[in-house]
This record gives C-alpha cells, structure tokens and sequence, in this order.
C-alpha cells in the first residue's frame, strides 16, 4: 500500500484570512464590553492571543481581555490516560462572573477538552454564556454533545490522523498539517 | 514545565529517595496548585474517584489538617484514623491495621508514626502508595518540600550556593534532616547550628557545616529555618536534660531582633511550627516581615496536593 503523504490542509495565505474571518465573526457577535476571550491552554491560547490582537486592531476603543485557562485538573481520564499528564499555567487575571466568555481551542476533536475546560471556567465565576470558537473542526469525532459556534475550518479525518497547527512564533509559519499518525 | 513527567518513586518515603528532578516537578506542580487555591473555587476534582486514609499513631495538627485539606481540594475521599482510642492499644500490629484498612477500597495511605523506618517496612507489605508525614526523628518529607519551596519564592528559583542555616534543637528533628537532604539537592550549602548536646556527631559526614555559634551563623548565612526545642523529647516533666535551662538556651541561640540587626543583608527566616514564642525565637521575629512562616503553612497545602496529584497519576 501507498504510505500517504502528510498534507498541508490550510497553507499561510489561508491561514491569515481565516483568523481574519474568524475576527470579524466575533465582532458581528460581541462589542467586547461585557465579552472576554478566554484561551484553552495549552494551544488554544496561542489563537485567543492571535485574535485578541487582531480585535484590538479593529476595535481600538474596545479593552479586549485574554484569560489563558488550564484545564489539566479538570480533566475525565486523569488516572487512565497513557501518559501522565502534566499542568500548565493558568493566567486569569479577571473574574467571568456575569460576562460572556469565548472559549478558544484549536482543534475541537472528542470534545472532552472543551468539557473540562467548562468546568475549570466555573472556578473562576458564573458567566452568563459561553461560546466556543475553534480554529478547526474535525467532525464526526465528537464523544460528548458539545458544538463550535466559530469554525476556521471542517476537516473531516480518520481517528488515527492527527491535526497539527504551526504558529509562526514556534515553527516560523502559521500552517495547519494533517499527520498520517499521532506524532510521539 | 516540560511535559508528561512522573516521580521516580511509588512512594513518599523520605527525600532521600526522591531526584533532584523529582523535587522540581512537586514544585512546578505546586506552582499551579497555588494558583488554584488563590481562586474563587479552590478545589479541582482530579481524585474524586479516590479515597486517602490519613492514618496517625503520633500527634499532629498541622500537618494533619494540611494533609486533609489537601485532599479535600483534590476531591478525594477521606478517611482518618488516629492511634488514641484504636486497635492499636489492643495489640494489633500495624500491618494488619494497614490491611484493615485497605480492605476497605482505600487508594492511598498518608502516615505518620513515631518509629522511623515504619513506612519502609510497611512499603514491602501493602501495593497503595504511601506519603510519609513523618516518621519519628528521622524524616518530613513533605515539611522539607514545602520549606524549599517558600524558599525558593523567597529568595529565587536557583538555590545554588545560597547558604541555608537550620538552627536549634538538630537531634530530636525530622525537619532536620529532610531539609538538609532537599537543599543539597537543590545546590544549597547547608549549615547546622545548635548546642553540642542537640547535634548528632555524625552529621559532618553528609557534607554539612556544623557550627555552636549563633552570632556567626547569622553572619554567614542567607536564611534561617529556626527549630522548635522539643519538650516533649527531653525528658519526663517538663525538665530539660540537653542543656542547662531554657533561659541559657534563648540567650545562645535564641533568634531576636539585636541578632538579626548584626547580619549584613535581610535573612529570610523560616519556621516550621508550633513556635515557642520567646525561646527559640521572638515574637518581634516571628512576625516581622523577613519571617515567611505563613507563606510557609500556605504553601503546605499546595505542595501536599502536588504530592498527592503525583502520586496518584502514577498508579494510573
């Protein structure tokens, strides 16, 4: 059998034009007075970091927030997954009591993270809602009913690939690479 | 933090089975569990499937409460068993009290008792991690990594070359020796002052300074953890037997205000607790803004949750 090559699914040029899209989405949405981004660490808050930047661009007058939210602790497969797994920081620097919170991610694939994520967002107060913007959907993977409100961009995969999204800050280029097999 | 690291150890027996990465990897983890305890909601359900038996055949209330406390933030379980008033008192040998328990469905066990080397042997009986909270005059293990932890927060992550004083009562303390091994493997030059009859003679042999002299120690050093003199240890009715009076004792290694005045640069000091207010330090110390002997307590909990969380995961 042919050994698949691994495929770039969205090359730079796109990639702009999505955070870009994805941006301007929000703000048909949300005019950020009462609304906070909230990144899923720990790469998830890289996009929220992306975005924040990019509505601060649109909306100079707006203070656009970042929270980075680790939900290590908060996670259903403590004790079976493989691998032990090891926390991140955690950098909320306000409450979300009372506000709308946009939950970043950049891959939605079982759902589990963004399940846990739900709950480590409680610790820090009640918001009045909670929306979920991921860079990419892998559809007809999910393990729990949870669903994006903002999508880069559907992928539909086997199980056994893996997305991988390169941001110009750690690989040089923003790119997003679908892998044959889960790297080790 | 680096990714997907486990301890090398099943167990918390002592810190002389732990690496020196080991003791980073309980402080990153306690790093983030600080920050869990500053939140609104202070717990995390990461053992809520998991039932902890806090077994103790000696006193405490420190660290008893920080363990329990611990555990609740985690959301584990918890049992708690103390030898006053148990089968202990009616000849059951303490295995078979562990294994009581254990039929039970309990997942861990956190113990303290007054014979050293109790959770060595006890490791080689049962198949559920143990913490020692202490075992009588030999080892703290938890004690010496919430105190270099603090440290650490104190006067920066890389203790290396620091010089670290632990000062008072060194014979009769589990405190002791679990911090001097933790600061040497963290790079610390560690240092030991107290009278003559309250230092064990073989203690140069782990490559530590000894010294009887309180005035100098102060000059040499950047933090002191200051013992507390264990009455209970001394002898029966109150009376002391390793050295002449309290009284003496305060005036030679007695921490206070005019001593720390002499130092050429702030010292951090630290304490483990109970104090003696008076006897081995001041109150006028105790509470001035070099003691981090609150920060110490706080950071208790979140370095016994990362022990915990650890521990756990590695069972997994």
């Amino acid at each position: 059998m042919l050994e698949m090559q691994n495929q770039v699914l969205i090359p730079p040029p796109q990639f702009a034009l999505i955070l870009d899209r994805l941006a301007h989405q929000l703000i048909e949405h949300h005019d950020f007075s009462e609304t906070d981004l909230v990144g899923l660490q720990p790469r998830g808050s890289r996009l929220a970091e992306r975005l924040t930047a990019r509505l601060k661009e649109l909306l100079p007058e707006a203070n656009v927030r970042c929270g980075k939210l680790d939900a290590t602790f908060f996670r259903d497969d403590f004790r079976t997954h493989a691998k032990p797994l090891s926390p991140n920081v955690n950098d909320m620097e306000f409450d979300v009591e009372g506000r709308h919170v946009v939950l970043v991610d950049d891959v939605l694939f079982t759902g589990r993270t963004i399940r846990a994520g739900l709950d480590a967002l409680l610790a820090h107060g009640r918001p009045n809602s909670v929306a979920l913007a991921v860079l990419i959907d892998r559809r007809f993977s999910r393990e729990l009913p949870i669903e994006p409100n903002y999508i880069g961009k559907h992928i539909d995969s086997i199980g056994a690939q893996h997305v991988k999204v390169e941001w110009a800050e750690e690989h040089g280029v923003d790119q997003v690479i679908l892998l044959n097999e889960k790297p080790q | 933090m680096s990714e997907n690291q486990t301890l090398s150890s099943p167990h918390l027996l002592g810190i002389r089975g732990l690496s020196r990465e080991d003791i980073d990897l309980i402080h990153a983890t306690a790093t983030e569990f600080k920050d869990v305890l500053n939140r609104p909601i202070k717990k995390v359900p990461s053992l809520r499937d998991f039932t902890v038996a806090n077994l103790f055949f000696e006193n405490s209330t420190r660290t008893r409460l920080s363990f329990e406390l611990a555990e609740k933030r985690l959301s584990a379980d918890v049992v708690n068993f103390s030898a006053a008033g148990s089968s202990v008192k009616k000849g059951e040998t303490l295995v078979d009290t562990v294994n009581n328990i254990l039929a039970m469905k309990v997942d861990m066990v956190v113990m303290r008792h007054p014979h050293p080397g109790a959770h060595q042997f006890l490791a080689s009986k049962i198949d559920v991690p143990i913490v020692n909270a202490g075992d009588g005059t030999h080892e703290h293990p938890t004690q010496a990594l919430l105190d270099t932890f603090s440290l650490r927060e104190s006067l920066g992550q890389d203790l290396t070359g620091k010089n670290i004083a632990i000062v008072g009562d060194i014979q009769h303390s589990r405190v002791a020796l679990s911090n001097l091994l933790a600061l040497q493997r963290l790079g610390a030059n560690v240092r030991v002052c107290g009278p003559e009859t309250l230092v064990p003679r073989h203690l140069r042999e782990l490559g530590v300074e000894v010294s009887h002299d309180l005035d100098e120690t102060v000059q040499w050093a950047d933090a002191l953890n200051m013992l507390r003199i264990q009455m209970e240890r001394q002898g029966p009715d109150d009376s002391v037997r390793f050295f002449p009076s309290l009284r003496e004792y305060t005036m030679r290694f007695g921490l206070t205000m005019e001593r720390l005045e002499q130092a050429s640069r702030p010292l951090t000091i630290m304490h483990p607790g109970p104090i003696n207010r008076g006897v081995e330090i001041t109150s006028e110390v105790a509470d001035s803004e070099h003691a981090i002997i609150l920060d110490q307590v706080e950071n208790g909990v979140a370095v016994r949750m990362a022990v915990l969380y650890l521990l756990a995961q590695r069972r997994g």
